[in-house]
């Protein structure tokens, strides 16, 4: 199943002989644990940022209750998942406005990160929220940096302002008095693309901010970065203190292990993401789905958050109890539909539940169409029909049908399906695990 | 600087990284698993791929007795070693003329730099270029790499911005048949190796190399960033599907970062690095020496 990714599968093999609910022990953590250092590190985590992360989580994973709708696999993914997104902050896509404008921001980054390319999306950006914007070029190293910024500001309706090779220090200074003369709110600032070891060049740098005292000083970081990204960002910290981080290249299908590291050893938020080569791709950063991006989780994630959401520990006690009791109605029926539906309703979900997997679910069987259909039937039962559907004869059927605007044939199906259903809840009880039911 | 000095000397950072990172390892004194365990992070730390890494664990434990393993320098010499036949499991290709060479490759990886410095190789070598300026995408690419043509003093055939990059591959190939030119080389536009329809492009401007200059020996190679993490082996598994890769230049060795993926790349691919790039000026490029990777990166 393509919604398993290879963690979860690995998860799965580990938990397999865990038959029972209850609390989460330190040897099964420790083995869960290892799974989840290695799918941190082909994400690309740094070795230590992944080494700490795993530390901080097993602390707080051992003896935490399994939750009555989740297996153990989906627990541990569910702490792991939100360590991960407390430790990558929060949604913070605002970049800071200078009280006397223009306010300046500050690109800087390794060479090929894709800042020329981010100032033009900036600055489309910042148009879009009613900003006049001006582009200035500080690249002066790279052939043609100024000739690519203009193009791109050309195409981002912005003016690029440029003074040769002279130094990025006037220029940048000379930029800013160009905006304010001629009233524009945000200067965006490229610079030229160097490494983190390059002192001259990172001194350069330091010279632009202490000169026009930046109110963004970002950084742009390929999210396809290696291990050596702790590196990159921590020495461009410690040297800008920049203000917030930009991930470019995400489109790809790179895990992006690497924001965790830039975020672990520089603390500073991730504001945009660039999702594609046109300037419109710019997008806000989600700690939420860089996390499951990162852990390869795609949408299983989602539908664990979905599940607590749809079914409360409550609601499961009290189904849990009537299935024992086979009091099971086709009231609680059409609870389960509800739920299902709030989950975006799938046979995947049902396969994703713990108990569930095991059983040959027909995806026709859950169909949106089909469900809705079935819902309309239940809802067109009176309430003693609901609780006994046994007394449903024909002509009780040929008004159901009616007033659901099915046939006859339809409320059969549904009658069969709802006994079936009875049937199967039965093989779970004598202290077998509970299905996850909705 | 000699040509290996400067791949040493960019590793160096690599070097003391690992060695040091094993020192600490053996200074703790304690085998078995938890050892292997700190063997593998240390080996990942290097950007080797985990499966890789894995491998390298694996013949390790086969190879060594427990007694032996308290020696550090006959892990380190098991280690070179296994690094190092992985490294030469892929056959470099012997460039023969006349020749077309095509850099592929995600965005910002260095191929433009790469095809100055190329150039500046080949008219060492007494060979003449033609650059072809194929990245018809990318804004002011075209501009960027006649600069560094200037540079290697080599031609260059351009169209305008936005059109055809096919054209401009069929156009340096006509010329460089009527000139009987040794060796053309194709900058291409960067693309994420995921985007089906970038990647058809790139198929077409293959086509056009096979089909009109068959005389030729083609070579194609993708350029890959040492910045770069396990998207490294993705990277290189769709663009050799795409368009069958010959090698790989590896670029920015002159950051902190160590490349390892190209371990995974030689061994799990077969695919051979040819050149590698630390540095962006002119003479910044070297072929590629398994004995002084391996002799760096550990």
């Amino acid at each position: 199943m393509a919604l398993f990714s290879s963690l979860s599968e690995r998860l799965n093999h580990i938990f397999s002989k865990l038959t029972k609910h209850g609390k989460l022990t330190e040897l099964e953590i420790k083995g869960a644990m290892r799974e989840v250092r290695i799918a941190l590190l082909e994400a690309d985590v740094n070795i230590f940022v992944a080494k700490k992360f795993i530390a901080d989580v097993s602390e707080k994973a051992v003896g935490q209750e399994i939750l009555k709708s989740l297996n153990p696999t989906q627990q541990v993914i569910k702490i792991v998942n939100e360590e991960l997104c407390a430790l990558m902050g929060s949604t913070n896509a605002k970049l800071e406005v200078a009280d006397r404008p223009p306010t300046v921001i500050m690109m800087c980054g390794l060479q090929g990160a894709g800042k020329t390319t981010l100032c033009g999306k900036l600055a489309v950006l910042l148009k879009k929220q009613g900003k006049k914007p001006l582009l200035v070029a500080g690249d002066i190293y790279r052939p043609a940096a100024i000739n690519q910024l203009q193009v791109v500001g050309g195409k981002a309706g912005a003016e690029v302002f440029e003074k040769g090779t002279q130094n990025p220090v006037k220029t940048a200074k000379q930029g800013i008095e160009y905006a304010r003369s001629m009233g524009y709110d945000t200067v965006i600032i490229d610079t030229a693309g160097r490494l983190h070891i390059d002192d001259a060049l990172m001194q350069e740098l330091e010279n632009i901010k202490n000169e026009v005292h930046p109110n963004e000083i970002l950084l742009t970081v390929d999210s396809m970065t290696g291990q050596d990204a702790v590196n990159v960002a921590e020495t461009f910290n410690k040297r800008l203190d920049v203000t917030g981080v930009i991930l470019t290249k995400l489109d790809g299908d790179t895990r992006g292990g690497a924001c965790l590291s830039i975020k672990a050893v520089t603390g500073k938020p991730i504001k945009f993401i660039g999702v594609g080569e046109k300037l419109t791709d710019l997008e806000p950063f989600y700690p939420d789905r860089m996390a499951s991006r990162i852990l390869g989780m795609g949408d299983v994630l989602s539908l664990i958050e979905k599940a607590q959401e749809a079914v409360s520990e409550e609601q499961a006690k009290k189904l849990e109890k009537k299935m024992r009791d086979a009091s099971f109605t086709l009231e609680d029926y059409l609870d389960q539909f509800e739920s299902l539906k709030k989950m975006g309703g799938a046979a995947q979900v049902l396969g994703m539940m713990p108990g569930m997997s095991k059983l040959k679910i027909k995806e026709s069987d859950f169909d949106e169409k089909r469900m809705e259909r079935m819902k309309a039937i239940i809802l067109s039962m009176t309430r003693k029909e609901r609780e006994k559907p046994e007394i449903i004869n024909s002509s009780r059927k040929k008004r159901i049908a009616a007033g659901s605007g099915t046939n006859v044939q339809d409320i059969n199906q549904l009658l069969k399906q709802f006994d079936q259903t009875k049937q199967m809840m039965k093989q779970f009880k004598n202290g077998k695990r509970l299905p996850f039911m909705r | 600087m000699g040509v290996f000095g400067k791949i040493i000397g960019a590793l160096k950072k690599t070097k003391d990284n690992i060695s040091s990172k094993l020192s600490a390892l053996f200074a703790k004194n304690k085998l078995g698993d938890d050892f292997y365990d700190e063997l593998e992070e240390i080996l990942i730390s290097a950007d080797i791929s985990v499966t890789t890494a894995e491998d390298i664990i694996d013949q390790i434990r086969a190879e060594a007795k427990a007694e032996k393993l308290k020696d550090k320098e006959f892990v380190i010499d098991l280690l070179k070693d296994v690094i190092e036949d992985t490294l030469c499991e892929a056959e470099t290709p012997e460039i023969q003329y006349p020749a077309v060479i095509m850099l592929v490759g995600v965005n910002g990886v260095g191929k433009t730099t790469t095809i100055g410095k190329l150039a500046n190789y080949f008219v060492r070598e007494k060979k003449s270029v033609t650059v072809a300026a194929a990245d018809t995408f990318r804004a002011a690419a075209a501009d960027q790499l006649s600069v560094w043509a200037d540079r290697a003093k080599v031609r260059i055939v351009k169209h305008e911005e936005g059109s055809d990059p096919s054209a401009v591959v069929f156009d340096a190939i006509s010329s460089a048949k009527a000139k009987k030119t040794d060796v053309v080389i194709v900058d291409t536009a960067g693309r994420l190796h995921v985007k089906a329809n970038l990647m058809e492009e790139l198929k077409k401007m293959n086509r056009v190399v096979e089909r009109d200059y068959p005389e030729a020996h083609f070579y194609k190679f993708l350029v890959l960033d040492a910045t770069t993490g396990q998207n490294a082996m993705s990277q290189a598994r769709i663009f050799d599907e795409a368009v069958e890769l010959d090698g790989i230049v590896l670029t920015k060795l002159d950051g902190t970062a160590k490349g390892g993926f190209v371990v995974s790349l030689c061994g799990e691919l077969k695919i051979p690095v040819v050149f590698v790039g630390t540095g962006e000026k002119l003479d910044d490029l070297q072929l590629f020496d398994a004995e002084e990777f391996t002799e760096g990166i550990i």
